[in-house]
């Protein structure tokens, strides 16, 4: 903090505001109700992505981990979908589904998923077959199975998808917004960097970076706690 | 008067008609691990099956549980829903406790039904809300039996239930096993490579070759378990062993 502002007084440039400057607009953009607005519009399209990515992303991931015949058939497109820049599939989606919230959202999770299904796979590759025998043995069912037998073995393949997941897709969706959306910060950044307007794009940036923090230490680390508490120390 | 006669016969839980099971191995070739098999177990029978390490004693129990189907022959069973297993390694699900694990064989209706009893045999009152890491080795065992015995099993299939266990935690889980066994009695089948255990537990001892496995020979043992003393169990060891030598001269 003493550094920037240090650095931005003896700057004295528009490129690099003081921490006063963004500070004033953040509580602009907070008091006009416009910061509210656009985090929220990012942050649902955050979650939107986020949720589809996951599901289909790990559905898939968990199907090639237990089918090598599925693996060998589907593992090139994941391969191909892994290397296609996000802004080729960002503008394509755009071109082909139109400029619509349901074109941003699945280009986001497209995005999202052959890295969700490359960590899932491992995952289900090394699902234990003891406990797979028990399970069968006293017949369990598939949800009984699914529930305490095979999702319990997959947690953290789930936590380190998610942890990679959150901070990925927050990155493209400011880039959707940016291409093709009316609001959301990445929108705002877009028009204040028009009006070169660096004091109020670091007050957006900030603001976001404090919402995901709230997120990693607020929801995802006590749900890793509570998932690895059976870890605990040996009597 | 058949009729009569048949009512009379002790009820066949397991029959056991295999003519063989080989593995293909990776380089080519096959492993011929059991050759043919033929027994049955009478409801309510303690039977173990001691052989030579490595001989397929496990692969017989996983026919039997359902594990492995690549044999030929037929093995009947009872009503598929009553079996239960105790495995070399106690098996518990790490991220549930002892009573979650026990409780989460129970078909749901049952899942509720109070465990104080048979906790209270097993005397793993204290541990029910343990995790199965915070468990020494005796203890998992024990949840891994109450989890078995929580089913009431028409067929309880036991493999090497003891094995690295040292011999006063493994005599206190014999007593355990035969107490639990005695308050509910239940056809048991398990596999040890310990002639002393066997003879201890048992009241019919399957012998099996070296592979590809057959059965050698069988002794049966009516003497009542309490008078199983050092000198019982020598003598019974003395014929077990003497069934192996006799099928494998060379040995």
């Amino acid at each position: 903090m003493v550094l920037w502002s240090g650095v931005s007084h003896t700057l004295n440039d528009n490129s690099l505001p003081t921490p006063w400057a963004v500070w004033q607009s953040f509580v602009t953009e907070l008091q006009s109700g416009e910061l509210f607005y656009h985090l929220g519009a990012t942050l649902l399209r955050v979650l939107a992505a986020f949720t589809v990515a996951m599901v289909i992303g790990s559905a898939i991931g968990i199907w090639l981990g237990m089918s090598e015949k599925a693996d060998r058939i589907v593992d090139p497109w994941i391969i191909l979908l892994l290397n296609i820049p996000a802004l080729v599939i960002i503008v394509l989606s755009y071109i082909w589904f139109g400029l619509n919230e349901a074109a941003a959202i699945g280009a986001v999770a497209l995005n999202k998923i052959p890295n969700v299904t490359v960590t899932l796979r491992e995952g289900a590759r090394s699902l234990s077959p003891e406990f797979s025998e028990m399970a069968a043995v006293y017949r369990f069912g598939l949800l009984k199975r699914l529930l305490h037998v095979i999702l319990p073995q997959l947690q953290p393949f789930f936590a380190a998808a998610t942890r990679s997941g959150v901070a990925l897709i927050w990155k493209i969706v400011l880039i959707v917004e940016l291409l093709g959306r009316s609001n959301g910060v990445g929108f705002q950044i877009h028009l204040y960097f028009q009006l070169f307007d660096v004091a109020t794009i670091l007050a957006y940036t900030l603001a976001f970076v404090v919402v995901m923090l709230v997120v990693e230490y607020a929801i995802l680390q006590p749900l890793d706690r509570h998932s690895n508490r059976w870890r605990g120390a040996r009597v | 008067m058949s009729d009569i006669a048949d009512s009379q016969l002790p009820e066949t839980v397991l029959d056991i008609q295999v003519a063989g099971r080989s593995f293909d191995l990776a380089g080519g070739g096959a492993l011929h691990a059991v050759g043919k098999l033929a027994f049955s177990l009478t409801a309510r029978s303690f039977t173990c099956i001691v052989g030579p390490s490595g001989c397929g004693k496990t692969t017989t129990l996983r026919m039997i549980l359902g594990l492995d189907t690549g044999f030929e022959g037929t093995i009947r069973q009872p009503d598929s829903s009553s079996v239960a297993a105790v495995f070399q390694e106690p098996r518990l699900l790490p991220w549930r406790t002892v009573e979650q694990n026990v409780r989460l064989v129970l078909p749901k209706n049952q899942r509720d039904q109070s465990l104080d009893a048979l906790f209270d045999v097993l005397e793993l009152d204290e541990v029910r809300h343990f995790y199965p890491s915070q468990l020494s080795l005796g203890l998992a065992r024990r949840a891994a039996l109450a989890r078995a015995f929580v089913l009431e099993p028409q067929l309880l299939i036991l493999d090497e239930p003891f094995v690295s266990l040292d011999d006063v935690t493994a005599h206190r889980l014999r007593q355990l096993l035969l107490s639990l066994w005695h308050r509910q009695p239940t056809t048991a089948l398990m596999v040890t490579h310990n002639i002393r255990e066997a003879t201890l537990l048992a009241d019919r001892i399957l012998v099996f070759g070296k592979r590809p496995t057959c059965v050698l020979g069988e002794l049966v043992i009516d003497t009542s378990r309490e008078q199983r003393d050092d000198a019982f169990v020598e003598h019974v060891v003395g014929q077990v062993s003497d069934i192996g030598k006799l099928n494998n001269p060379l040995r």
